[in-house]
């Protein structure tokens, strides 16, 4: 216990950097998810912009780098990572893995919200003259707003996984320091502590998506 | 000018799977809709009418054949001068389609915004929509707080915010019980007359048709099979598709379980006579069999009004010996068909 007071300053930071690339997962995967998802529902067969090819090569990509486990994945993009940002380990590698993880991810989670939008609500704005891309932007992606959040909010929830993983590869963050000063240095009472801190995190992402839900969906 | 021909149009969708037979929606129609009429379109479900309407404003491009709107041919028109068109064609839906993420002011402002008309009169403009459809005080509620009757009105009133000269009505009114119905059916009818909008209803419903339509077109498997004057239609179906979509509301003609019940009780000779208002009246027709001493009586039958006109279906029994005489002296001037 004396140990984790000692800690403070560690705890600290290592919250700051959680939350940091809980951030960075969510807005940049979840951007990046947002276009490869709604790219993958409007190129579908039947579809406001049809197109077998870039439906087939989309689906191709999600499908090869979504079901990797995503230890295997940090450690694979290593030596990409390293050649494109300059550096293969610490935080900026792992927000980079964690960005391209969670935006495929994402990716399926927006296609499958998408289709729960009825086709006949487009064909409604395209039927008053609204151009292909205009539906896309006024009308299919707010009618599927609420279960969007709530997919955002699932995929949250994975990210603040991955963030406790990414000690492996350099990073910091809650995950790291509960294995590094406890773990490894056997005080479960630094585990716990940082246990305790994720938790709440999660606690917190997870009412703010099901409340922001909620007053989208109106119920 | 009709305001909107179609001539020997074809729709051809690919194959639903690999392999599969291409489906012929729209089989060779050739139709003309003119200003200000309402024309009725029946068929059964798969006829190809849905595929029609999406003809008309260009949602689908059409395999073969023109389809003219207001003298645009709309084939020769790039994809952002049908989007113009569009904006003059309002359409409704069964399932009425609006915009779950949106109140009913905002249902009714987004063609608005579409059609880019300035956002000083969108005020204006949409409460003028909301009272003609009678729904000024549903402005801010969101589409599932209000019956079915009224997510339609809402549908209407987006569908004309953009003022279109054209509205296409696809099924309409199939999800709504008979009296919310109606009240549909009054409001497209103030929408054609008070606002001179020219209006395609499709339908399977021939109360619709009857309240409704000046003229019909029946389809069956992509084609026309029958068109006229909704009186014409009604009073004289030719096409078997028509006489069982005409039998769904009018009921005057025996079928032939009727026919067979019928012939039990009355062993005279059985015929049915057509009348139609602006022929030959009754009065006549009953005259020239009291003259030949034939004895009658009124077996089954009914009187009809469609768009203000009469007809009807009367089924004689007819006893005596100048039978025969009387009925070739009928044929003469009114429809006459022996049951049998
Ligand atoms: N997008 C489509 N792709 C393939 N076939 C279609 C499509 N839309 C309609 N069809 C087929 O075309 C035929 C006519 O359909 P439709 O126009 O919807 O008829 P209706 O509105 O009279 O019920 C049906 O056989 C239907 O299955
Ligand atoms: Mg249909």
């Amino acid at each position: 216990m004396d140990r984790v007071i000692e800690l403070g300053p560690q705890f600290l930071e290592a919250t700051i950097e959680t939350i940091v690339l809980v951030a960075v997962g969510v807005t940049v995967g979840g951007l990046l998810g947002l276009i490869v998802g709604t790219g993958l529902y409007v190129t579908r067969k039947g579809g406001l912009l049809s197109n077998g090819v870039v439906n087939l090569l989309l689906n191709i990509v999600v499908n090869v780098f979504r079901p990797i486990p995503f230890i295997l994945l940090a450690v694979g993009l290593q030596p990409f990572v390293r050649q494109v940002f300059g550096v293969g380990i610490g935080n900026v590698a792992a927000a980079v893995v964690i960005v391209f993880a969670a935006a495929f991810g994402i990716a399926r989670i927006v296609e499958q919200n998408l289709v729960s939008v009825p086709p006949g609500v487009l064909e409604a704005a395209r039927a008053m003259g609204a151009s292909r891309t205009r539906v896309i932007f006024t009308v299919l992606l707010p009618e599927a707003f609420g279960p969007l959040i709530l997919g955002y909010t699932f995929a949250f929830v994975a990210i603040v996984d991955m963030t406790a993983i990414v000690g492996t590869i350099g990073a910091g963050g809650l995950g790291n320091l509960a294995l590094q000063y406890g773990y490894r240095q056997f005080n479960p009472w630094v585990t716990w502590s940082a246990i305790l801190i994720v938790i709440v995190i999660v606690q917190l992402g997870q009412f703010a998506g099901n409340a922001g839900a909620r007053k989208v969906l109106r119920r | 000018m009709a305001l909107i021909e179609l001539r020997d149009v074809a729709k051809t969708y690919p194959p639903r799977r690999r392999g599969g037979d291409p489906v012929l929606a729209v089989d060779g129609v050739t139709l003309d809709v003119n200003e200000g009429e309402i024309l009725g379109v029946v068929g059964y479900s798969g006829a190809g009418k849905s595929t029609l309407a999406r003809l008309i404003n260009a949602l689908e491009p059409v395999t073969r054949g023109t389809v003219t709107v207001a003298g645009q041919e709309l084939t020769r028109l790039s994809e952002g001068e049908l989007q113009k068109v569009r904006r003059g064609i309002g359409m409704i839906f069964q399932q009425f389609n609006l915009f779950h993420s949106r109140t009913v002011w905002g249902n009714i402002a987004y063609p608005l915004k579409v059609a880019g008309v300035p956002t000083s009169q969108h005020q204006a403009r949409i409460s003028e929509l909301l009272h003609f459809v009678g729904l000024a005080d549903k402005a801010h509620n969101y589409p599932e707080q209000l019956s079915g009757g009224q997510k339609q009105r809402v549908g209407i009133a987006r569908a004309l915010a953009a003022s279109p000269k054209i509205l296409l009505a696809d099924e309409a009114t199939s999800a709504l019980d008979p009296e919310t119905t109606q009240d549909v059916v009054d409001l497209l009818r103030r929408v054609n007359r008070e606002l001179g909008v020219t209006i395609v209803v499709i339908t399977h419903e021939m109360e619709v048709v009857k309240n409704l339509a000046h003229r019909v077109v029946v389809m069956e498997n992509g084609t026309v099979v029958e068109s006229g004057s909704t009186f014409d239609v009604f009073a004289e179906p030719g096409h078997q598709v028509t006489r069982r979509f005409v039998r769904t509301v009018v009921d005057d003609v025996p079928s032939e379980s009727v026919v067979a019940e019928l012939r039990r009780r009355h062993p005279g000779r059985l015929v049915t006579v057509a009348f139609r208002e602006g022929s030959v009246s009754q009065a006549e027709v009953f005259g020239e069999l009291i003259s030949r001493g034939v004895g009658f009586q009124l077996v089954y039958g009914g009187i009809e009004e469609v768009q203000g006109r009469t007809f009807g279906n009367l089924t004689i029994e007819l006893t005596g010996d100048r039978v025969d005489e009387a009925l070739r002296a009928l044929s003469e001037r009114v429809a006459v068909r022996e049951v049998i």
